[in-house]
């Protein structure tokens, strides 16, 4: 294997629709928002930066330091992208690499791919980079202690919301899978910590301009690390939580009316030519019908369109 | 090493080669979708929906069992869902101790395991396939016709081709690291487990430098030749009659799988 195997990547099969969905949805609003902010920042000559620079994510995850019985500490890398590139660039840029780690590798799904780039691209960038600025202008030892904090804490992050995405499909229990991702991820964050701390120490010592400091308006600069607090503040609460009170999580999950989309979804879209909002009803047949006309009607139109089109 | 050393592509004269990429891809996300809609203990539609990806194999001419033997990426993931087996109240059919637990598998618990196992190594099997029949640029081309944003289409493209530069620059430092840490029998070279990755990391951060500085003689030999922010390719693709044939059977059958399940 060429590349870091975290048990991060969730492959196809392993979350249901809704939830697939629901994280896709989140995925993409963010990465409107990145796509509409880097086009407005940056010129075209960082598109090429940021397609090297994915390209230096996904060699970086090669990189590994023997630990101990013969595992290694490999790194992730969210947080290192946020805080060289800035956070909607590094949010690009680990989108790109999680996308041609499920297509080029399947390593991680297709259909579970927002789910995939939430967790091991945005949440990490946010907390990296929010982390990152809440100490800028300090000394660098503060910055480098903050900066390994901000990277064991992202895969802890990424962790946290695979479990929850893994127990609202109904594929894992929260008692079990909770407290074996996050131990596990637990020394898996140390050696992304210590890789990001010693990465960024090397960067500045040889290019300190690169990191581009003041770069970012103040007020921007101010909302990164309340975001990135408020999610490193979530972790920190929801883990021991989740671990500690399972029912408490299920309790919450039930009030938010989460637990019936998620537990039992594979069920519910339309069993028995019912739709399931709308019921058992004379409505709900009529519904099923219409989707079942428009499955006919695409593939007539697509038959029409083949017949047409010139060989 | 070669420049498409990461690519999955095999080189073959067959209909799914030929088949236009948005094609594959359309067909490929809506399988997996279906995949993740049958109902637990379809085994009548899983049975179809695997017809399905031999068939797939047949057409592609790569062999019967092409994707069956790459398929076994997806299993180490299983390890996640087996506390379903316990979980899921129903009748038991088997109790086991295991140290101080009792361990009970419902059958309900086994119905759910074997069918989230099923899904993923279905859909695992048609992702492999994808790529096995279109070669990436292709398949990057297709997302962009797909109204993925240029951008992200971009930076992809960007780092497919730039994939085996950085690799090789990696294996270069790996192997510079381990030039460098000779051990004479019987004792142990480097320092503890801190040093280690502060060499790492350092590694990285030179992987960081020299990548940017590449980035910056790519910029410049692009400007060079003409860029102005765009890329443009040279491979219209144009949807052939084959190719909606083709897209309306697929989606005739997925529709059926679908049926099947929830007869």
């Amino acid at each position: 294997m060429l590349y870091a195997p975290t048990p991060l990547h969730i492959p196809d099969g392993f979350l249901n629709l809704i939830v697939s969905l629901i994280c896709w949805a989140i995925t993409i609003v963010t990465l409107g928002f990145a796509i509409s902010k880097t086009n407005k920042a940056l010129g075209e000559k960082q598109i090429p930066l940021m397609g090297v620079m994915a390209a230096f994510i996904f060699a970086a995850q090669m990189i590994n330091f023997p630990v101990a019985g013969g595992t290694s500490g490999h790194m992730l890398g969210g947080a290192l992208a946020a805080i060289v590139l800035g956070p909607w660039a590094g949010m690009l840029v680990m989108t790109a690499v999680i996308a041609v780690q499920a297509l080029l590798f399947q390593d991680g799904g297709l259909l579970v791919m927002g789910a995939n780039i939430l967790n091991m691209g945005l949440v990490t960038a946010a907390i990296g980079y929010g982390l990152y600025r809440s100490v800028i202008g300090q000394s660098k030892g503060v910055k480098l202690g903050m900066i390994g904090f901000a990277a064991w804490l992202s895969v802890m992050a990424g962790a946290l919301l695979t479990s929850l995405q893994l127990w609202l499909s109904g594929t894992s229990q929260l008692e079990i899978v909770i407290p074996a991702m996050m131990g596990v991820h637990a020394l898996i964050g140390i050696g992304e910590a210590l890789i990001t701390v010693f990465a960024v120490g090397f960067i500045m010592q040889t290019r300190p301009d690169l990191l581009g400091e003041g770069s970012e308006s103040a007020k921007a600069s101010r909302n990164w690390v309340y975001v990135g607090g408020i999610v490193a503040l979530l972790v920190v609460l929801i883990s021991p939580f989740a671990s500690g009170d399972p029912d408490g999580l299920e309790r919450v999950a039930i009030d938010m009316g989460f637990i019936g989309t998620g537990l039992d979804a594979p069920y519910e879209i339309i069993p028995d030519y019912t739709v399931p909002f709308l019921g058992e009803t004379a409505l709900s047949t009529i519904v099923a019908g219409v989707i079942g006309a428009i499955v006919v009607g695409a593939i007539i139109v697509l038959v029409g369109r083949g017949m047409k089109a010139k060989s | 090493m070669h420049f498409d050393a990461f690519d999955r592509y095999h080189e073959k004269e067959s209909i799914l080669h030929r088949l236009d990429p948005r094609v594959k891809v359309v067909v490929t996300v809506l399988f997996i979708v279906s995949n993740a809609l049958l109902p637990d203990g379809a085994w009548l539609a899983f049975a179809l929906a695997w017809m399905f990806v031999l068939a797939s194999n047949l057409l592609s001419k790569l062999g019967l069992g092409y994707t069956f033997k790459r398929s076994i990426i997806a299993l180490p993931f299983a390890l996640i869902a087996i506390t379903v087996l316990f979980s899921i109240p129903g009748n038991p059919l088997t109790t086991f101790r295991l140290f101080v637990w009792d361990f009970t598998i419902t059958d309900a618990g086994l119905l759910r395991f074997v069918s989230i196992l099923i899904r993923a190594w279905l859909s695992v099997q048609m992702a492999i396939l994808l790529v096995a029949v279109t070669r990436f640029p292709d398949l990057v081309h297709a997302l962009e016709h797909l109204r993925v944003p240029a951008i992200l289409t971009t930076i992809i493209a960007f780092l497919y081709r730039y994939l085996f530069v950085l690799t090789d620059e990696v294996f270069r430092l790996l192997r510079a690291r381990q030039a460098r840490s000779a051990a004479a029998p019987g004792s142990r070279s480097g320092g503890g487990v801190v040093w280690r990755a502060k060499v790492a990391g350092n590694m990285a951060g030179q992987l960081f430098l020299r990548s940017y500085e590449r980035s910056d003689r790519i910029y410049n030999a692009m400007v060079a030749r003409g860029y102005v922010g765009h890329l443009y390719t040279l491979n219209p693709h144009e949807m052939k009659s084959g190719d909606y044939y083709a897209t309306a059977f697929a989606i005739a059958a997925i529709f059926l799988m679908q049926v099947l399940g929830r007869l």
